[in-house]
C-alpha cells in the first residue's frame, strides 16, 4: 500500500463483550413472496468486527440496509446505540445516521464531483462549526491516511477499483462514525486489492474505534478481520461463533463455503 | 343430425358459463391491480410532492447548487431556444402574411405575431424544449445516481438527498423557465421582423413598436405567470421519476423517457388550465 498508514492484516480483538451497539430481535424482511430475513437476532458490540458471511441472496445487504432503514423490517426490532430504528422520525433518523458509516459495494462515490469535493460533501453538512482550514486538513489527512493523498482533485472516474474503493472508505469515515457498515467491500477487487482494503477495515477500526459488520462471502476478507462470524443461510443465523469453529466444522454446508474459496 | 342429450348439453352451457366467469374475474384482477399501481404512484408522487415542498423552506438551503444548477438549465437550453424562437417568429410571419394581405390587413402583421407568440408560441415551445433537454436530464441524471446507489450514500450519511437534489432542480426550473421564455418571446419578435423584411422593408423599431402597441398588461402576465408552473412541473417530474427510478441500467432510460413524456403532457394540460382561467378574467 502506497502511503497509507501501515495497519494489521489480523483483525485487533477489541471486544471485551462489553455493550452491544447494535441488537436485533426477531428480524423479518420480504420481498413480494420471498421472505429474505427470517426471525434473524443478533448483537454487534463495541469495538468488534463483526462478519457476516452467507452465499449470495442470503439476505446480507437486506439486513445492514435494514440497520440503516434503507429498508423497512416486516417484523422485529432493531436498536441502533439504544435508539429502536424505526420508532425514530425523520429528525432523529438522521441524528442517529451521522454516527453509521455504510460502505457500499459499488463504493456510490457522487461521480459529478471531485474526490475532495466527495469527502467535503458530508463533512461540511454534518460538522457545521469547522472552518475551511479545518475542513481542508481533516480531507487531506483521511486521504493519507487510505494512501489516496495525491487523488485529491481527480474524478472518481480518474480512479481504478480499488482506489474508488478506498476513496469511498474515506468518505465513510470522515465524519468519524461510531459504527461502521461494510457491504461486500472486497466485491471485484484483485486479491492484493483486496487485502489493502482488509487492512484499512483494521486500521480503521484501531484508530477510530469503530464497531463493524462486515458482509462479505470473501473467506480471506474474513479471515483478515473478523473478531466473530455470522454465516446466514435463507435468511436465518445457520451458525455464530470464531472462524476457528468455522474453519473446524465438520457441517457440509460450512465446509463447502470454506473449501470452495481456499 | 345427432341429439345431444339434455344432460350434456346442461355441462356444456355450465363450462361455457364457468370459461366467462374466469375470463370476466382475471380482467377485474388485471384491472384492479392497474388500478392499485396507479394509485400508490399517486400516492408516492403526493408523499414526494409534500416532501420537497417541505425541504424547499428549510433554513439550510443549498445556495450553490441552486446556482450551478440554474446556470446548467439555462447554458444547456439556451442554443436550442435561441434558434427555435427565431424560427417560430420567422414561420409565424411568412405562413400568416398572404391571409393577412388577401384581407389588407398587413399593417396588422407585427401586433398579431407578437400577441401569438407571447401568448402562447413562445411559453408553449419553451417549456416543451426544456421537457425534452431538462426533464429528461434530471430523469437520466438522478435515475443513475439511484442505481449506482449515490442517493442512497447520501441518505445514510443525514445529508438529505431531497434538498440537495431535488429542491434546488425543482427550484432552478421554475425560475430559469420563465426568463427563458422571456427571452424565446424577444428572439421570436426578432424572427418575425426578419420574415416581414422577406417580402417588404419595415425598419426593426417600427415593427417593435407596432407589435408592442397590441400588446397590454393582460396579455403578458397571465402567460408569463403559466411559465412557472411549467418550470415546477418539469422540475417537479423529471426528478420524481429519476429519483424513484428502479434497479438496473434500464430504468435509467425508462426514468428519462416518462420524465419527458409526462412532463410535455403536463405542460399542455397546464396550458388548457391557464387558458380557461384567463377566459374567465
Amino acid at each position: 500500500m502506497m502511503n497509507m498508514v501501515k495497519a494489521e492484516t489480523v483483525a485487533p480483538d477489541n471486544t471485551k463483550k462489553s455493550e452491544p451497539v447494535i441488537e436485533i430481535d426477531n428480524l423479518s424482511k420480504g420481498f413480494e413472496n420471498e421472505e429474505v430475513l427470517k426471525n434473524l437476532s443478533l448483537k454487534l458490540f463495541t469495538g468488534e468486527n463483526l462478519v457476516v458471511l452467507g452465499k449470495s441472496g442470503s439476505g446480507k445487504s437486506v439486513l445492514i440496509q435494514c440497520i440503516v432503514r434503507l429498508l423497512n423490517p416486516d417484523q422485529g426490532t432493531i436498536k441502533v446505540l439504544g435508539e429502536n430504528v424505526n420508532k425514530l422520525n425523520r429528525k432523529d433518523l438522521a441524528e442517529l445516521r451521522k454516527k453509521i458509516g455504510f460502505l457500499f459495494q459499488s463504493g456510490a462515490l457522487y461521480d459529478s464531483m471531485t474526490i475532495k469535493q466527495n469527502l467535503e460533501f458530508p463533512l461540511k453538512r454534518i460538522k457545521k462549526n469547522l472552518t475551511r482550514k479545518e475542513i481542508n486538513e481533516k480531507v487531506e489527512e483521511v486521504l493519507e491516511n487510505v494512501g489516496l493523498a495525491d487523488t485529491l482533485n481527480k474524478m472518481p472516474s480518474q480512479l481504478s477499483g480499488g482506489m474508488r474503493k478506498r476513496a469511498s472508505l474515506a468518505r465513510t469515515i470522515v465524519v468519524d462514525p461510531m459504527i461502521m457498515l461494510y457491504d461486500e467491500p472486497t466485491t471485484g477487487l484483485d486479491p492484493v486489492t483486496s487485502d489493502e482494503i482488509s487492512s484499512l477495515i483494521n486500521y480503521v477500526q484501531e484508530k477510530y474505534k469503530t464497531s463493524s459488520i462486515i458482509i462479505t462471502h470473501d473467506i480471506e476478507c474474513a479471515r483478515a478481520t473478523a473478531n466473530r462470524v455470522i454465516m446466514l443461510q435463507d435468511g436465518e443465523v445457520y451458525m455464530e461463533g470464531n472462524l476457528k469453529e468455522f474453519e473446524n466444522s465438520t457441517d457440509a454446508l460450512i465446509r463447502s463455503f470454506f473449501k470452495k474459496q481456499k | 343430425m345427432k341429439k345431444i342429450s339434455p344432460v350434456i348439453g346442461k355441462i356444456l352451457k355450465l363450462e361455457v358459463v364457468k370459461k366467462h366467469v374466469i375470463k370476466l374475474s382475471e380482467k377485474t384482477i388485471e384491472k384492479t391491480q392497474k388500478a392499485n399501481l396507479f394509485l400508490s404512484e399517486l400516492a408516492d408522487f403526493t408523499l414526494f410532492l409534500t416532501r420537497t415542498t417541505k425541504e424547499a423552506f428549510s433554513l439550510d438551503f443549498e445556495f450553490k447548487e441552486f446556482f450551478r444548477q440554474c446556470f446548467k438549465i439555462g447554458n444547456k437550453t439556451l442554443p436550442l431556444i435561441s434558434i427555435t424562437g427565431i424560427i417560430v417568429g420567422l414561420v409565424l410571419t411568412i405562413q400568416s402574411r398572404p391571409a393577412l394581405v388577401d384581407f389588407g390587413a398587413v399593417f396588422m402583421l407585427p401586433g398579431m405575431v407578437a400577441l401569438s407568440i407571447i401568448r402562447e408560441m413562445g411559453p408553449v415551445f419553451t417549456a416543451l424544449i426544456c421537457a425534452g433537454k431538462i426533464g429528461s436530464g434530471m430523469g437520466a441524471e438522478l435515475g443513475s445516481m439511484k442505481v449506482s446507489e449515490q442517493i442512497d450514500a447520501m441518505e445514510v450519511s443525514s445529508t438529505n438527498p431531497i434538498r440537495f437534489l431535488v429542491v434546488t432542480r425543482v427550484l432552478a426550473a421554475t425560475l430559469m423557465i420563465p426568463i427563458l421564455v422571456l427571452y424565446a418571446d424577444a428572439l421570436g419578435i426578432l424572427g418575425s421582423w426578419a420574415g416581414a423584411n422577406i417580402k417588404g422593408d419595415v425598419t426593426f423599431v417600427l415593427f417593435f413598436t407596432q407589435a408592442i402597441s397590441y400588446i397590454n398588461f393582460m396579455d403578458f402576465f397571465p402567460a408569463f405567470i403559466k411559465t412557472f408552473f411549467f418550470g415546477a412541473a418539469i422540475g417537479f417530474v423529471g426528478c420524481y421519476k429519476g429519483y424513484t427510478a428502479g434497479s438496473g441500467t434500464e430504468s435509467v432510460g425508462k426514468a428519462a423517457n416518462s420524465a419527458v413524456v409526462i412532463s410535455s403532457l403536463l405542460v399542455i394540460v397546464i396550458d388548457l388550465i391557464a387558458v380557461q382561467i384567463t377566459d374567465m378574467l
